[in-house]
């Protein structure tokens, strides 16, 4: 693998995890969320 | 200066590209009339397991549509609309499609049951292997009525949507079912005769290129004809009020206006296929119309 492709595949790696981790995020609000909803709800 | 070509297949794939594989632009109206269903269930739902249900609805769309890429790749491939697609184009391993199609599946349909019920979950997993199994790998490269009975993947929504509210199916989302049912066929042969070359290239049986397209354009009229029934149903059987009944009536004769011209018209250069264009980008409208019609309509009378 040449330098160039490395640092294309590195900055791939680093674009999906910051997604990864945004969407992790967004994910434990909205567990937060219906969890309230729910105990609401009873 | 040298440029550095590299072969994109040993590369992870870029995260656009799986929002790609979900086919965005198609979920729009899956999620507009999933809402409209919901809205328009009795009783009420908490705004965030409202959201969460629609956000569900969305993901097995998408999951569906993930899947139905993994699937295609070869076709996709020998199709100009397709072609750029993640997968013919090499961007991304089928397998990664697959496991991101199979892995968003289960979690929409989980996440819906435990957010909401699991009549709604059930019925969103049904939607999606539907869409997948019965359309993509059975009836889609065999039959040209594919798209009739395959419509049945796309009208799921409203009925998910209502189901998340109310844990029941009644006669009003059934009906709403039946609305897009028979709305998809004239929708996509509009469609479908401005991109009938490609079509056969592919070797999909689309109806233009099995039957001809004055076959196509009569089957156009007559499932308008059932269509505009099933729109008018709704409000025959008083399940909803006035302001759906007019915006109904008045959308549907507008949508047989369209529907007759392109039955009429005897034109096989897609660059002149004006009418089928008019009508293909009507349909998207009325769809939406008529879907928030019956939400006003019961937010007021209902």
């Amino acid at each position: 693998m040449t330098p160039e492709e490395q640092k294309e595949v590195r900055a791939r790696q680093r674009s999906r995890s910051i997604v990864v981790g945004l969407l992790l995020g967004a994910l434990v609000i909205l567990f937060y969320g219906i969890s309230i909803a729910k105990i609401a709800g009873h | 200066m040298t440029t550095v070509t590299i072969d994109t297949r040993t590369l992870p794939a870029h995260w656009r590209d799986f929002l790609a594989l979900t086919k965005p632009r198609v979920m729009t109206l899956v999620v507009f009339t999933g809402l409209c269903g919901l809205l328009a269930a009795p009783g009420g739902i908490h705004p965030i397991l409202g959201f969460t249900a629609i956000l569900c609805i969305a993901l097995g769309a998408g999951a569906a549509g993930a899947l139905n890429q993994w699937y295609e790749a070869e076709i996709d491939a020998k199709m100009k609309r397709t072609a750029g697609r993640p997968l013919p184009a090499g961007r991304m391993d089928r397998q990664s499609a697959l496991h991101f199609g199979v892995g968003l599946s289960f979690f929409s349909v989980i996440l819906l049951g435990l957010a909401t019920n699991w009549l709604a979950a059930m019925i969103l997993a049904i939607s999606i292997l539907f869409y997948v199994i019965v359309y993509t790998m059975w009836l889609k490269p065999r039959t040209a009525q594919n798209i009739v009975i395959g419509g049945a993947a796309g009208a799921f929504p409203p009925v998910i949507g209502w189901a998340a509210v109310t844990g029941d199916v009644s006669a009003l989302p059934v009906a709403l079912f039946a609305l897009i049912f028979f709305w998809t066929p004239p929708h996509f042969w509009a469609l479908a005769l401005f991109v009938k070359t490609d079509y056969a290239k592919a070797g999909i049986p689309m109806l233009p290129v099995i039957a001809g397209e004055i076959a196509t354009r009569r089957q156009i009229w007559l499932y308008t004809a059932i269509m505009a029934a099933a729109a008018m149903a709704p409000v025959l059987l008083r399940l909803t009020g006035p302001i759906y009944g007019t915006t109904a009536f008045l959308g549907t004769a507008l949508f047989a206006v369209f529907a007759f011209q392109v039955s009429v018209h005897r034109e096989s250069d897609p660059e002149r296929m004006k009418p089928e264009r008019r009508l293909f980008k009507y349909s998207i409208l009325y769809l939406f119309l008529l879907f928030g019609a019956v939400v006003v309509d019961r937010w007021v009378f209902a």
